[in-house]
């Protein structure tokens, strides 16, 4: 066997899958946006553009999930570093495995479950409850995007944590002790030096979770109240309620362009702030 | 309850799933919301070893699946089936009649029984996803059992295609206790309470044929109307009372039970158990009317043990295990068999079985409301607002 074959047999088992699993069906959806709903719901194989010349109806889904995407991945940011940094640089080794464990422990419980916890939390007899207790009343936190993004922050976490974590824990201590040698105080040691390092670690983590916050639907619909509307909110009664395949393959075909442009302005981005792009890997 | 010991834990399982999911769960809803309804597929006759032996020689083969709503049969009345025929019962739980059109619209199902409601019948002939049923092979059923007003959409076209199962009606369960001890009794009061002092407290069903219909009730029009002008009014006063809503969801009994919220369109078996549990909360139905529903039994064309399916409609119609079945869920059923052997307080109750003059008000959804794209983008628009 030539090697040029063996690398492309290396390749098919991969090859299919991206075949099977990612090109066959957005080809079969992108044929669809351009058809028209069936009288009793479906897809009837047209070529019209009725379907995206109707976008504007669902522009208030995509407002929303392009405000709560981007608030919630930087507020994920800013609670997932700390802890990261934590675990990277501080925590004692003895306890590193162990603390990391807990990071993933949440994730042997499904999100659904997770989240429905969260209702019981946020509702009533949860948060408020206490609040009251201690003389905050009328509080309602329950069906508020504050409670969608809670959700968002708390489901999210870990994949935050992680991707910073490894840059984080693969920096040169060395490094640390030569800027202070050099008269850097901690703060502009962590400026200079950490902060530049683990920003492959950021890029990643950020684009992990902003990806799949864009198609979320579950924690807005549990924590939101149905009040909260995701572009995957309106997918899901797009395809189960109204059975509009057309429109909802046309409103998926867009939110896959509106994230591609945004991925790739990201990218360009992060590769100016010096990063080395190779760095930036998604999975 | 049988007493086979070889499958007892699995048993065990399904009555511990029930249970949790009575009360917090409940018809057509939380699996609506999350769209896992086909990932809750859960009595699964993969594990042969768990599999019961028949007590006698069938031919049906060893399992039927059916598609159906949650909260909605005794556990025991499957068992029972398993014990007698030897094929077991899987049951697939559903969020919504236009969820099941979808499955079945997309194709390759696996269901042999689902129970469709009544104003999608049209929709399921046209389609040709419906098996005409053949009554020769349902002894149990007599039609003159059963009260004509729940059994009529079953037909199409003189054919039948469903047997009705139960009935209900979609009012409003509100908790009293923050009204004065008092109910209300229209739809125009329930968005005027909302939008006053009830702000903040009130859910309406994410379901456009239900809280689109209550909206165009409280202004005197049909539940089922499609009048462009009427469903402007509606839309109006949905996206109004928007910022006053507690929820927009089916799933209203967590809710209700916590006492985060008020009020809330209902179906009447959930008004029944959150009334059975907390007697402050009282179900009404709105003078202006509402909606009255049926569901039938029913197989899909694409069955492929329709021997089954036959054997396990038929043996649900037996009104024995029926008046087990209305027990356990609380729905009323068509069936003047069943309803005779029913106990008298269950007869009387003004919740599962509501006065004349207050049903006659009530409208059946049509088709032509489950389809309209008009009534989905309102609720679309309403939802997004």
């Amino acid at each position: 066997m030539t090697q040029r074959a063996r690398n492309w047999l290396l390749l098919a088992p991969a090859g299919i899958w991206f075949l099977v699993m990612l090109i066959i069906p957005l080809t079969v959806v992108f044929i669809f946006s351009f058809g028209e709903r069936a009288p009793s719901g479906g897809v009837v194989l047209a070529l019209t553009v009725e379907q995206y010349a109707n976008l504007p109806a669902r522009w208030a889904a995509f407002k929303n999930t392009m405000t709560l995407a981007p608030i919630g991945t930087l507020s994920a940011l800013l609670i997932a570093y700390p802890l990261a940094y934590f675990l990277a640089v501080k925590a004692d080794p003895r306890w590193k495995t162990i603390l990391l464990v807990l990071v993933i422990v949440p994730f042997w419980t499904s999100i659904l479950i997770r989240s429905y916890a969260w209702i019981f939390l946020l509702g009533g007899r949860g948060i408020p409850a206490l609040l009251e207790w201690v003389g905050i009343e009328g509080l309602r936190l329950i069906n508020t995007p504050f409670a969608v993004l809670v959700g968002i922050i708390y489901g999210y976490l870990p994949l935050m944590v992680f991707p910073i974590f490894v840059s984080l824990d693969k920096l040169d201590k060395r490094l640390l002790e030569a800027s202070s040698d050099l008269g850097a105080k901690p703060w502009k040691t962590f400026l200079q030096v950490t902060l530049p390092l683990s920003i492959p670690g950021i890029a990643t983590g950020c684009m992990l979770v902003f990806i799949l916050l864009m198609g979320e639907y579950l924690i807005p619909a549990l924590l939101g109240g149905g009040k909260v509307f995701f572009v995957g909110n309106a997918l899901v009664d797009l395809f189960l309620q109204s059975r509009n395949w057309a429109y909802g393959s046309a409103v998926a075909v867009t939110l896959v362009v509106v994230m591609l442009i945004i991925v790739t302005i990201y990218m360009r981005l992060i590769s100016r702030l010096g990063a080395n792009r190779e760095d930036v890997s998604i999975m | 309850m049988t007493k086979n010991i070889d499958y007892i834990s699995k048993k065990e399982f399904i009555e511990k799933l029930e249970s949790y999911r009575k009360g917090s769960i409940t018809r057509r809803h939380f699996l609506n919301v999350t769209g896992l309804g086909a990932a809750a597929a859960v009595m699964g006759a993969s594990v042969p070893g768990l599999r019961p032996q028949p007590a006698f020689a069938g031919d049906i083969g060893d399992r039927v699946v059916l598609a159906t709503w949650p909260n909605y049969h005794d556990p025991a009345n499957f068992d029972a089936f398993t014990e007698a025929t030897g094929a077991h019962v899987q049951v697939n739980v559903f969020g919504s009649n236009e969820e099941m059109l979808a499955k079945l619209q997309a194709g390759a199902t696996g269901w042999d029984v689902y129970v469709p409601t009544n104003y999608t019948f049209e929709d399921y002939v046209k389609e040709d996803l419906i098996e005409p049923l053949d009554v020769s092979q349902l002894p149990n059923y007599e039609a003159t059992a059963f009260d004509a007003r729940y059994a009529e959409a079953g037909s199409v076209n003189g054919k039948l295609y469903g047997v009705p199962k139960n009935w209900g009606s979609t009012g409003m369960a509100i908790n009293t206790k923050h009204n004065g001890g008092n109910a209300i009794s229209s739809w125009r009061e329930f968005f005027d309470i909302t939008m006053d002092k009830f702000s903040g407290r009130t859910i309406v069903h994410d379901y456009q044929l239900t809280t689109i219909g209550s909206a165009l009730n409280s202004f005197g029009y049909s539940f089922n109307s499609v009048d462009e002008k009427e469903l402007a009014d509606a839309e109006k006063l949905l996206i109004d009372v928007k910022p006053h809503l507690f929820a927009i969801t089916s799933d209203y009994q967590p809710g209700m039970r916590n006492g985060d919220a008020w009020l809330t369109i209902c179906w009447s078996g959930d008004g029944k158990q959150l009334n059975s549990d907390m007697p402050e909360i009282a179900y009404v139905l709105g003078k202006e009317g509402g909606e009255i529903w049926s569901d039938y039994w029913a197989i899909p064309k694409s069955s492929d043990r329709k021997a089954a399916a036959y054997a396990l409609i038929n043996f649900m119609l037996d009104p024995n295990v029926n008046v087990k079945e209305v027990l356990a869920h609380g729905y009323p059923t068509a069936d003047s068999r069943t309803y005779n052997q029913l106990p008298d307080d269950l007869k009387s109750d003004p919740i599962i079985f509501p006065a004349q003059e207050l049903l006659s008000p009530l409208e059946f959804g049509a088709a032509v409301t489950l389809t309209d794209p008009n009534r989905a983008e309102l609720m679309a628009r309403f939802k997004s607002a």
